[in-house]
């Protein structure tokens, strides 16, 4: 049982959860995961640890609100538990000093990209941050972001914030006008597609961090499997973060839509349970 | 050696043994027929997830021990890898004594009733059993008899609870709740150490809950023994991966002196062959998990399954015989096991096999999948199949099938479950630079001790057989925990 000490809405379908979790606050690096399980008949999703407090013993989590279950947690409130939270799971962040770092986040993947745009500012590294929405009130993460960043763009689809345009724009921005040694790409999964294939053009290595479906975490089912390079390789113990180059993201973007159906019909089963 | 055979004699020479030999000829005992266990009628079974085997009455298992001939050389003992007291248990039970039984079945074996349920008898104990090897009879049914004692004694609500040695407060750490890691947390709190299990999964049982269905090993039995541990002083940690949640060396520093790995060969393979990575393609692992540790046939559930008409299952083993029967149950019109060697050469237990027929699984054997094909939306719908004969044997002893050229064809399937083996679990391993490793991904250690190059560290079960079995996974938690204890009292020794 882990409870939930602190929660903050970031936007309508984005909220912020600071767990009790005092092992994995101790353990986890950036780049690494959780799979929690909300109550006994909950199913296993993973979510990225945002950040954690060491002292206090807690880990930041922020979802993004897209079916049954992150719906369900979105509507549990400060003081309630979580059944079961494990981690930190996949592998940490290669952080290094290689110069220029071009960071781009879109949706939900710009809370995962925190703790990674954090280490490569500390590990002294020039970190420009593109974050991208459909629209202004889905920006997130803004101030925190501009606190480890030399640079933030933000990007909107309809203009109505920062420039208008898909995150690839202001990628593209940044690349033209300067060497970029590395970049980190982390959101769905087809503006990873895109935001991969930009880089390629301009021979950046590029790394993204890939959210397969997955069930235990640990290596043992095969839930999470993608094509890398041609190989099967499993997200959650051989990354989640992989040479974007080398990512088949068809692939992955049908595997994504295994339960469409199912999912579809459970979303629709828990709106008329709490209607 | 020498000491068990003193030690089985003088049991055997005990009275109550004498008057229970006397009181039957044995050309009365071997003309006796072999009980059969009863079981749940075949269609109806094959739509629920209920128990298939039901037990042994009282009345059956009474006669069954009555079969036994007591051997002054009871060979059926030499097949069991636990070396259980075979002829000792059975005539407890013909003695009418099935508590007593239970007693002496755990005096070499932490999960009877597991064991009873799920062990290859005809492999080990019984295919040594004076009946098979000298009468040419059906031995005596020694697994049926075990499951009963053992579910007398849980159904009686007189759990033995096993005496604990005055605690010493050494805390010890076991990684992994499988069959290994019970049966070496049992034997620690026995030696009176401060014992904590560490499971990755939210779940105690390892392959017991995720992979073993239902209908061959109720949760219920498992948790049982579990809650025995507990009242033993046995204490879980659920949700906890070593190596990650904490390391080895992070748990040393917590006061733990001694660790004993039982972490699983849980790496699901995968053959590598062209639309392996189509929707509606699992790994049996990940199958069986989603039904049998998340529930997902329940409505009641969250997790999400895919069902299939017409469901192949790739292999020969127990996993791929448990996955084809689940998806019988699941509601697939036709479910169709397709292994690559004969019926002869597959290694699952051969009630699971005829089980597996009684319930309308199609066996297409000596055929191997080549390719898969999917539909717009990723789903497979088809695969290529090839078909095999038998070349030479291969280092296994069997025969190698090889492919039949030209004889490729396709079939039509919804829901394919590749059931081909799995590897050793890496976790532990990776998170532990200076553990010496096998080529196989499997932890080496000593065979007497199962001690590994790090001193503190013991490990046993499929981390370092690869995949095995329960019974082999059970003997090697307890062959550890002693070895655990002799390095420990000497530790102790020496401050
Ligand atoms: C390593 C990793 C880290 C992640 N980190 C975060 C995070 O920090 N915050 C966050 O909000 N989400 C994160 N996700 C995604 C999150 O796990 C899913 O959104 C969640 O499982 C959806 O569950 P659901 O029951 O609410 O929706 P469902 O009803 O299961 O799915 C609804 C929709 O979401 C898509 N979906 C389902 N599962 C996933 C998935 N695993 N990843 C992406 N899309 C999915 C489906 O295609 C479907 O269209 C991460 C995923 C991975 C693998
Ligand atoms: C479907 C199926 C059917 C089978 N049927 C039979 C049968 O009928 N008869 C038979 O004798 N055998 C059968 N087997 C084989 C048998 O189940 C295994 O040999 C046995 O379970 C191995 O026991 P174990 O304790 O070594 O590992 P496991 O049972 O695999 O347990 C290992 C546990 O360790 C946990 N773990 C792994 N890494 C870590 C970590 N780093 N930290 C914490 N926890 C960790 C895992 O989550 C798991 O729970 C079957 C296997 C399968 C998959
Ligand atoms: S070999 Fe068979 S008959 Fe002899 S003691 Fe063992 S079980 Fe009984
Ligand atoms: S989630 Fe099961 S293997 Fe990765």
């Amino acid at each position: 049982m882990n409870k939930i000490v602190e929660k903050e809405f970031f936007s309508e379908n984005v909220c912020k959860f600071i767990i009790e979790a005092p092992d994995i606050a101790k353990s986890r690096k950036p780049g690494n995961f959780v799979i929690i399980r909300l109550d006994e008949k909950g199913e296993r999703i993973p979510l990225t640890i945002a950040s954690s407090d060491e002292g206090k013993g807690t880990i930041t989590l922020v979802v993004q609100r897209v079916g049954v279950t992150t719906a369900k947690l979105l509507s549990m409130e400060a003081g309630e538990n979580i059944h079961d939270v494990v981690g930190p799971l996949g592998k940490a962040t290669h952080i290094e000093n290689v110069g220029t770092v071009l960071c781009a986040g879109g949706g939900v993947g710009v809370a995962p990209l925190l703790p990674i745009v954090e280490g490569f500012k500390k590990a002294g590294n020039k970190v420009v941050t593109v974050l991208a929405a459909r629209t202004k009130d889905l920006v997130i993460l803004e101030e925190q972001m501009r606190a480890f960043s030399d640079e933030v763009i933000v990007m909107t689809d309809d203009g109505s914030y920062g420039k208008k345009g898909l995150v690839t724009a202001g990628m593209e921005e940044v690349i033209q006008r300067e060497k970029v040694n590395l970049s980190v790409v982390i959101g769905p999964a087809i503006m990873m597609k895109f935001a991969a294939l930009t880089t390629q053009k301009y021979n950046i290595p590029t790394i993204a961090s890939l959210n397969t479906i997955m069930v235990d975490g640990t290596g043992m089912c095969g839930a999470c499997r993608v094509s890398v390079g041609g190989k099967t390789r499993f997200v959650c113990i051989d990354g989640p973060e992989f040479d974007a180059h080398q990512v088949n993201f068809d692939e992955m973007l049908q595997r994504l839509g295994s339960y469409k159906k199912e999912e579809a019909e459970a979303y629709e089963r828990y709106l008329k349970t709490v209607q | 050696m020498e000491n068990i055979a003193e030690y089985l004699k003088e049991e055997r020479s005990q009275p109550w043994r004498d008057e229970l030999r006397k009181s039957m000829k044995a050309k009365e005992r071997t003309s006796l027929e072999r009980i059969h266990m009863p079981e749940q009628d075949p269609e109806e079974r094959s739509h629920n997830y209920l128990e298939v085997n039901l037990g042994l009455t009282e009345e059956q298992a009474l006669v069954e021990s009555h079969r036994c001939l007591d051997c002054p050389d009871p060979t059926c003992i030499t097949g069991c890898p636990v070396g259980i007291n075979i002829p000792k248990f059975i005539k407890k039970i013909e003695a009418k004594d099935y508590l007593g039984a239970a007693v002496v079945l755990k005096e070499t074996n932490a999960l009877p009733a597991v064991c009873g349920r799920v062990c290859p008898q005809e492999v080990q104990c019984e295919a040594n059993c004076f009946y098979t090897v000298k009468l040419k009879k059906t031995p005596v049914a020694i697994g049926n008899l075990e499951r009963f004692a053992a579910d007398y004694e849980r159904n009686s609500g007189k759990i033995s609870v096993p005496e604990i040695s005055e605690q010493n407060s050494i805390k010890v750490a076991v990684i992994g709740s499988g069959p290994a890691g019970l049966a070496a947390s049992g034997d620690l709190a026995k030696f009176g150490y401060d014992v904590t299990v560490f499971e990755a999964l939210h779940e105690i049982g390892g392959v017991l809950k995720y992979g073993i269905p239902e209908y061959r090993l109720p949760n219920e039995v498992i948790d049982v023994e579990i809650e025995s541990l507990r009242k033993m002083g046995v204490k879980f940690r659920t949700n906890f991966v070593v190596g990650k949640t904490a390391s080895v060396d992070d748990l040393r520093k917590e006061g733990f002196e001694a660790f004993f790995v039982g972490s699983g060969a849980g790496l699901p393979r995968f053959m590598g062959i062209p639309g392996e990575n189509h929707i509606g393609i699992y790994s049996s692992n990940e199958y069986l998990t989603r039904i049998n540790l998340m529930h997902a046939a329940d409505p009641d559930y969250d997790t999400p399954i895919l069902r299939g008409k017409t469901v192949a299952v790739i292999g020969g083993g127990n996993t791929a015989m448990d996955s084809v029967r689940t998806a019988k149950r699941m509601g697939a019109e036709r479910a169709i096991l397709v292994y690559r060697r004969s019926e002869k050469e597959m290694p699952a237990r051969i009630e699971e096999v005829k089980h597996a027929k009684e319930e309308g699984i199609e066996f297409l054997t000596l055929h191997n999948p080549l390719e898969y094909f999917a539909d717009e939306q990723g789903r497979v719908n088809r695969m290529k199949l090839q078909v095999m004969e038998l070349g030479e044997p291969d280092a296994s002893g069997r025969r190698r099938p090889v492919p039949v050229k030209g004889s490729e064809f396709d079939i039509d399937v919804d829901l394919v479950v590749v059931a081909i083996g799995v590897s050793p679990n890496p976790l532990i391993p990776h998170a532990l630079p200076g553990l010496e490793m096998s080529k196989w991904g499997t932890i080496v250690v000593n065979k007497d001790t199962m001690q590994s190059s790090i001193p503190d560290l013991f490990a046993g079960g499929d981390i370092v057989r690869g995949g095995a079995t329960v019974i082999l996974a059970m003997g090697d938690g307890r062959k550890a925990a002693a070895g655990m204890h002799k390095y420990l009292q000497e530790k102790v020794k020496s401050r």
